[in-house]
């Protein structure tokens, strides 16, 4: 037990040793969350709308010209159908518009309510909501205006229809996305790369020679990167927390324990890498083909699986990212529990299962 | 007569027809530098291996340090010491980080470990360069460095792949020093070189050609045998007739 933890110690002196490895280690996932962060908050100018006016009444016309005012938009006025509307939507022409439906200061008058609807193109969800928020804060605040010379309470409605995409799902579907991203590509690249290095300076003879068992050598090599993935999965959850609005709604216990298990996927495909490559330049290139790619383009994460052709959507089930995607979306979204992710889990088990025997088979082989 | 801590009897590894090497024969007793020669491809490397515990025979026996290599490989690990060529030690860890980490692994206490870094550290005249990375020292103390910590657990052989490739003359001489010393101590070192002179410096020479040993004897007997002056002539006569080309 000594041995292994002088084993580990020295593992961890490798990782601070590289400052600029380590700087990536850890600067990777808070750079990403920031990064991603800051781009659903940009504010947009200038966004091209067009405002659709069945009334002509005063109190459109005060309206319109408030938003004209702002520096968000660039307005254009005409009565378009609503299938003209539909085309310059499709045409990617304007990027909202705001109908105001006939009667709206008689209703207002009357009813003491008046709607108006507000659409927008949710293909690009950020500018969507921000743009919306815009007409919202308008309208809000020309009713107060309102509010101020009449006694009787008015209220304008904002209708808001989020085309194409009804949900937003933004932020939901980055932040696991990104966090099987980050675990893959620090667990795989660092332990292939860790492995094969120690194989090309010829210290893996010298341990392999010593009565440390490999297996061990494998365990202590896994060690520092499973930290290191610990840590990076806690930041990424604090800062999404913090910044982003968007806490775990399931139990976190489950989701360390979920996230757990995906660190140890990935670290034995690091090591299924490693015995497979005999420099550290083919196991950086093997690990990043291996994790980077299925991980954007087959786990869910940037294209839904549903459309995909049947080979591409078979194919995408032996990416362990997909599995982990699903479970970590219901967790910390849906705030499912295990009895919601326990079949992703078992299949996400057995492939760990798998990817650890084949590796650590081939690693006895080598030594035979 | 000592008993001897590397004993083989027609040990013989077959890689699917191919047999790398053949029936070797041989004892190392305590003590004794043992040169191990051959060239490239010769099957060095594959009767290290086996002696070390890092490939299993296919057939015959060997005994390292009284322990058998198809039952006990890892007391024999525990009795063995190994530098290669790539005098591998690790290259962003500092000097006592190095020495540390090898006895550690090798089961030593805190106070042993106290103790025999500090003596190592006299030994090589390391004092003022023990918190360097081993990746700013030169070469040839990187390897006086290495086989010192081959040694630090004390084993009963310590096996040296090539260890003197790429330096000068004067620190190849110091580094056999290094290996006297040992040798003074007990330890048996088992050598494999290309360098003819490290040959005449050795107890006793093996050479192997196509996987067997053509020859084994000291040195002088050697070149009496052959009739020649010096072990360059000797290993040209012999692996002249190799069939085998060098990978």
């Amino acid at each position: 037990m000594k041995q292994f933890f002088t084993f580990v110690k020295k593992e961890f002196y490798h990782v601070f040793r590289d400052k600029k490895t380590l700087l990536m280690l850890f600067g990777l996932p808070i750079s990403m969350i920031i990064l991603f962060g800051f781009a659903l908050t940009n504010e947009i100018k200038n966004a091209k709308i067009v405002i659709v006016d069945y009334s002509k009444d005063v109190v459109t016309q005060q309206i319109i010209s408030k938003i004209e005012a702002s520096k968000y938009f660039d307005v254009e006025r005409s009565l378009y159908s609503h299938e003209q509307l539909e085309a310059a939507f499709k045409e990617g022409k304007i990027k909202m518009a705001i109908v105001f439906p006939e009667k709206f200061n008689e209703n207002l008058l009357h009813l003491n309510k008046a709607q108006v609807q507000v659409i927008a193109d949710a293909t690009d969800i950020n500018t969507a909501t921000t743009l919306s928020n815009y007409v919202s804060a308008i309208i809000g605040d020309y009713q107060i205006q309102l509010l101020k010379n009449k006694n009787v309470p008015m209220r304008i409605v904002p209708e808001l229809r989020m085309l194409y995409n009804p949900q937003l799902k933004g932020e939901y579907t980055f932040i696991p996305g990104m966090m099987a991203m980050i675990m893959m590509l620090v667990c795989v690249m660092m332990t292939s790369i860790s492995i094969v290095k120690e194989k090309e300076l010829g210290t893996m003879e010298i341990l392999l020679v010593s009565p440390f068992k490999p297996f061990m050598v494998i365990l202590s090599k896994f060690v520092p990167y499973l930290i290191i993935s610990l840590i990076n999965v806690t930041s990424i959850l604090l800062l999404s927390w913090l910044f982003l609005d968007l806490p775990v709604k399931g139990s976190i216990l489950l989701f360390y324990a979920e996230s757990l298990l995906f660190i140890l996927t990935s670290l034995s495909l690091g090591l299924l890498i490693s015995v497979n490559s005999e420099s550290q330049q083919t196991a950086m290139f093997i690990s990043l083909m291996a994790t980077m790619l299925p991980t954007m383009l087959l786990s869910g994460f940037m294209f839904p699986i549903e459309n995909m052709p049947l080979p591409l959507q078979t194919v995408s089930n032996l990416v362990p990212s997909k599995w982990f995607y699903i479970i970590v979306r219901s967790i910390m979204i849906k705030g499912s529990g295990f009895s919601a992710v326990w079949k992703e889990t078992l299949i996400l088990a057995g492939i760990t299962f798998f990817l650890l025997i084949v590796s650590l088979k081939k690693f006895k082989i080598r030594l035979a | 007569m000592q008993t001897p801590v590397i004993k083989t009897e027609k040990l013989t590894k077959r890689f699917g027809d191919f047999i790398a090497a053949k029936e070797l024969s041989f004892e190392v007793y305590p003590g004794e530098i043992f040169g191990f020669l051959g060239a490239n491809g010769a099957g060095k490397t594959t009767a290290m291996r086996m002696l070390c515990g890092l490939s299993k025979p296919s057939s015959g026996t060997a005994t390292i340090a009284g322990f058998d290599v198809y039952r006990s490989p890892n007391e024999i690990k525990k009795n063995i010491g190994y530098m290669s060529q790539k005098f591998s030690l690790h290259e962003d860890l500092t000097v006592m980080e190095n020495i540390r980490f090898y006895g550690g692994i090798y089961g030593l206490s805190n106070e042993q470990l106290k103790t025999k870094s500090a003596e190592l550290v006299e030994l090589l005249g390391l004092q003022n360069e023990t918190k360097k990375l081993v990746s700013e020292l030169p070469l040839g103390w990187k390897q006086k460095l290495a086989f010192s910590v081959a040694v630090i657990h004390q084993p009963k052989i310590v096996f040296l792949d090539e260890p003197t490739g790429g330096v000068d003359p004067v620190t190849r001489r110091q580094f056999w020093d290094l290996i006297y010393d040992a040798s003074d101590k007990g330890i048996a070192v088992f050598v494999t070189t290309h360098y003819m002179d490290e040959a005449e410096y050795c107890n006793r020479v093996s050479i192997m050609v196509d996987g067997n040993i053509e020859a084994l004897d000291t040195p002088v007997n050697l070149k009496k045998q052959f009739s020649v002056n010096s072990m360059e002539e000797v290993f040209y006569q012999l692996a002249r007739g190799a069939k085998r080309k060098a990978d």
